[in-house]
């Protein structure tokens, strides 16, 4: 059994304008120790199926539908008591933003003894040693653990965030786009810290990204999210090199390549379809320059295109499955 | 060769740091945060220059100095496009001398190349030239008023210079800024708020801002950051498609390598308020000679996880420009660094013939200006 299976996982929001189905039937599978991308523009919901897996979900957001099996319990049914067990404790996330995550006015050594000292019945002198040995982990230096958010620069508050989220020792944690914020140099400090992590601790990591190059240089899964719907979803590598979806395609032709030819990237007129009325169909058949009449009237499924590698679209073909 | 429309001389913008009550009383010597120290580059018709950097490096200060939207406080910056009539030049550097802004000479030398000297221009002749000179902003959602309409904001830059004859005219001026932004039809815009357009459409909308009054050279600071990947070449494109329409000249202010590396024609590296590199894109991209750009262009995200490259990465983050450290300001992060660089500055050194860079390790065929 995999350390995480989503199933069909649908979740909406209640607006004043009807409901907005966010995520629309999504699965896939993680196991113990993997990393996976999770890609797309905004608003195609990447974040809000990590916020689903962690039950984060705002007021007027529910999941409607499917399973979301996590170490043999359905996180979609999970509440009280018995969820606030396995979170942070056993999932953890990375929120976007360092600077607006943590709490200013708190030291932030006692911002990470709090979810230990909640979870595990251990003292603080053993809580406190913990948080050390993080900050170790993470790269800062143990003697700063009385000092607050306020002195920390951006790429050091991402590290301490880092820290927290694995104070529990969880077996997932959620990345929620954990460079945007930040300069290409500590970018790279925080990937690099990130993947050695996942390596030493055999983490399972969702990352959360809008750059695909972020995510190529992190993740062994990658899954292509558009307008509530995964396109396309193999192994990086397998979505790079032989990408399906026409969706990807274009995703990929729009990051210049430092390393490649010198040429203006591509882009895909148009935008998203408005999740509330979503089109018949194909969601992307709008911007697709492949549409056909079918792709109009009829919402093509994932098909296994090869071993592991599927793809949403009415014109790909399983090759040798 | 086509002629500078831009030349920046060893331009500074430094800010005061507000001493405290017990500082000013010990009497301190007043500290000052040099976000831009001593920069100097040119850039020529028609052509997209390109200034890159970590934030904080002082590359939008730049950018904003060269409009005077920050004062500089030191260095020159020679426009030498359209925009001032002969006279009003006259009147200006007549006025700068008598202010004692300028001497004689150098109001001469100024008016025979026929360039205006920016930084020594009085508020009203400013407001007069910045018509030519416009600037692009970063973020679209925040850099739009929400409550006027699309045509407000276009048409406001009209108001505030007092042009087009009749409502009528400034009307026709708008439409046409809009279709040349790429919003058409432009009628079908006009009328709209930017909440009711999408990310990409506000970024058009802020370019037909600064198109409105027929610019000659614009400023672009970060104009695809805030964007989507999907849409960012479109803007990028239109961008291009003006240069060749209006005959435009940009400075293309980015912290983004690859964007840079397929939209400039020359770029300068920038590291604590100085330009550290600077050089053709492809030769700089392709054969980078500074420690810190080698490192820089190796820590950018590549779009295909079968390129495994190896990584510069560099310790610890950028120091405070408020201290500045003594020799080569980039020396204590530099993987290279000797002892000289500890207290001695380097000078530019021309490495070929448009390609300069300021490191000890690198000897080049001369001194740049």
């Amino acid at each position: 059994m995999s350390l995480l299976e989503v199933n069909d996982l649908k979740t909406y929001f209640k607006t004043q304008e009807g409901t907005l189905k966010a995520v629309d039937g999504i699965s896939f599978n993680l196991e113990k120790g993997q990393a996976m991308g999770l890609a797309g523009e905004s608003g195609c919901g990447k974040t809000t199926a990590a916020l689903s897996i962690m039950k984060l979900l705002p007021a007027n957001g529910y999941i409607a539908g499917g399973s979301i099996n996590f170490m043999g319990q359905d996180m979609a049914k999970v509440t009280g008591e018995k969820l606030r067990a396995i979170r942070w404790r056993d999932i953890s996330i990375i929120f976007q933003g360092a600077m607006n995550a943590l709490n200013p006015v708190k030291r932030v050594g006692d911002q990470i003894t709090e979810p230990i000292l909640l979870h595990e019945k251990v003292d603080e002198a053993t809580a406190e040693k913990r948080v050390k040995e993080l900050f170790e982990l993470v790269g800062i230096n143990p003697s700063r653990i009385r000092e607050y958010p306020h002195e920390f620069s951006g790429g050091m508050r991402q590290r301490v965030m880092i820290a927290m989220a694995l104070a529990c020792r969880p077996k997932l944690v959620i990345c929620d786009e954990p460079t945007t914020a930040l300069d290409v140099m500590i970018q790279a400090q925080i990937l690099t810290l990130l993947k050695n992590l996942q390596q030493e601790l055999e983490l399972a990591m969702i990352i959360i990204s809008h750059d695909l190059s972020v995510l190529a240089e992190t993740c062994e899964l990658l899954s292509i999210m558009y307008a509530g719907k995964i396109v396309e979803r193999s192994s990086a590598i397998e979505v790079f090199a032989n990408p399906q979806h026409p969706y990807t395609k274009g995703l990929i032709a729009a990051f210049p390549n430092i390393k490649g030819e010198r040429r203006m990237p591509a882009s895909i007129s148009g935008n998203p379809p408005n999740l509330i009325k979503p089109p018949p169909g194909c969601r992307f058949s709008d911007r697709c320059y492949m549409a056909q009449d079918l792709c109009k009237q009829e919402e093509p499924s994932l098909i296994e295109v090869l071993p592991g590698h599927f793809a949403a679209c009415h014109f790909v073909k399983p090759k040798g499955v | 060769m086509s002629k500078d429309i831009i030349n920046v001389d060893n331009l500074q913008v430094w800010f005061p740091v507000r001493r405290g009550f017990v500082e000013s009383l010990t009497s301190k010597e007043q500290r000052w945060v040099k976000a831009v120290d001593g920069v100097s580059f040119n850039i020529k018709e028609r052509e997209i220059f390109c200034l890159v950097g970590e934030s904080g490096c002082g590359k939008t200060t730049t950018g904003k100095a060269i409009l005077r939207l920050v004062e500089p406080t030191g260095g020159n910056v020679k426009y030498g496009g359209e925009g001032l009539t002969a006279q009003q030049v006259k009147e200006a550097m007549e006025k700068a001398i008598s202010k004692k802004l300028l001497t004689k000479q150098e109001a001469e030398a100024c008016l025979s190349s026929g360039c205006v000297e920016v930084t020594k221009l009085p508020k009203d002749k400013m407001k007069l030239l910045r018509q030519k000179m416009q600037m692009i902003f970063q973020d679209p959602y925040e850099s739009l008023n929400p409550k006027q309409s699309i045509y407000d904001i276009v048409a406001e830059p009209l108001v505030v210079n007092n042009l087009g004859q009749n409502e009528a005219d400034r009307e026709k001026r708008v439409e046409k800024a809009l279709d040349d932004a790429g919003l058409r039809p432009p009628k079908h815009f006009m009328w709209r708020y930017p909440h009711e357009v999408s990310g990409g459409q506000r970024q058009r909308v802020g370019i037909a801002g600064a198109l409105v009054l027929q610019p000659q050279f614009l400023v672009a600071d970060e104009p695809v950051s805030m964007l989507d990947v999907s849409i960012r070449s479109e803007i990028l494109k239109l961008m291009l498609d003006l240069r060749e329409k209006r005959g435009l000249t940009y400075l293309f202010i980015t912290h983004d390598l690859s964007v840079a590396y397929v939209f400039s024609d020359r770029i300068g590296i920038m590291y604590l308020g100085k330009i550290v590199e600077l050089g053709p894109t492809e030769e700089v991209i392709k054969g980078p000679r500074h420690p810190y750009t080698k490192a820089l262009i190796s820590v950018v995200p590549k779009p295909d996880p079968r390129l495994k490259t190896e990584k510069i990465i560099l310790k610890g983050e950028r120091p405070d420009p408020a201290h500045i450290p003594p020799g080569c300001r980039f020396h204590p992060r530099c993987p290279y660094a000797m002892d000289r660089c500890k207290t001695e500055e380097p000078e530019p050194m021309y490495v070929s013939q448009e390609h300069w860079v300021s490191c000890w390790l690198v000897t080049g065929e001369g001194k740049a200006q």
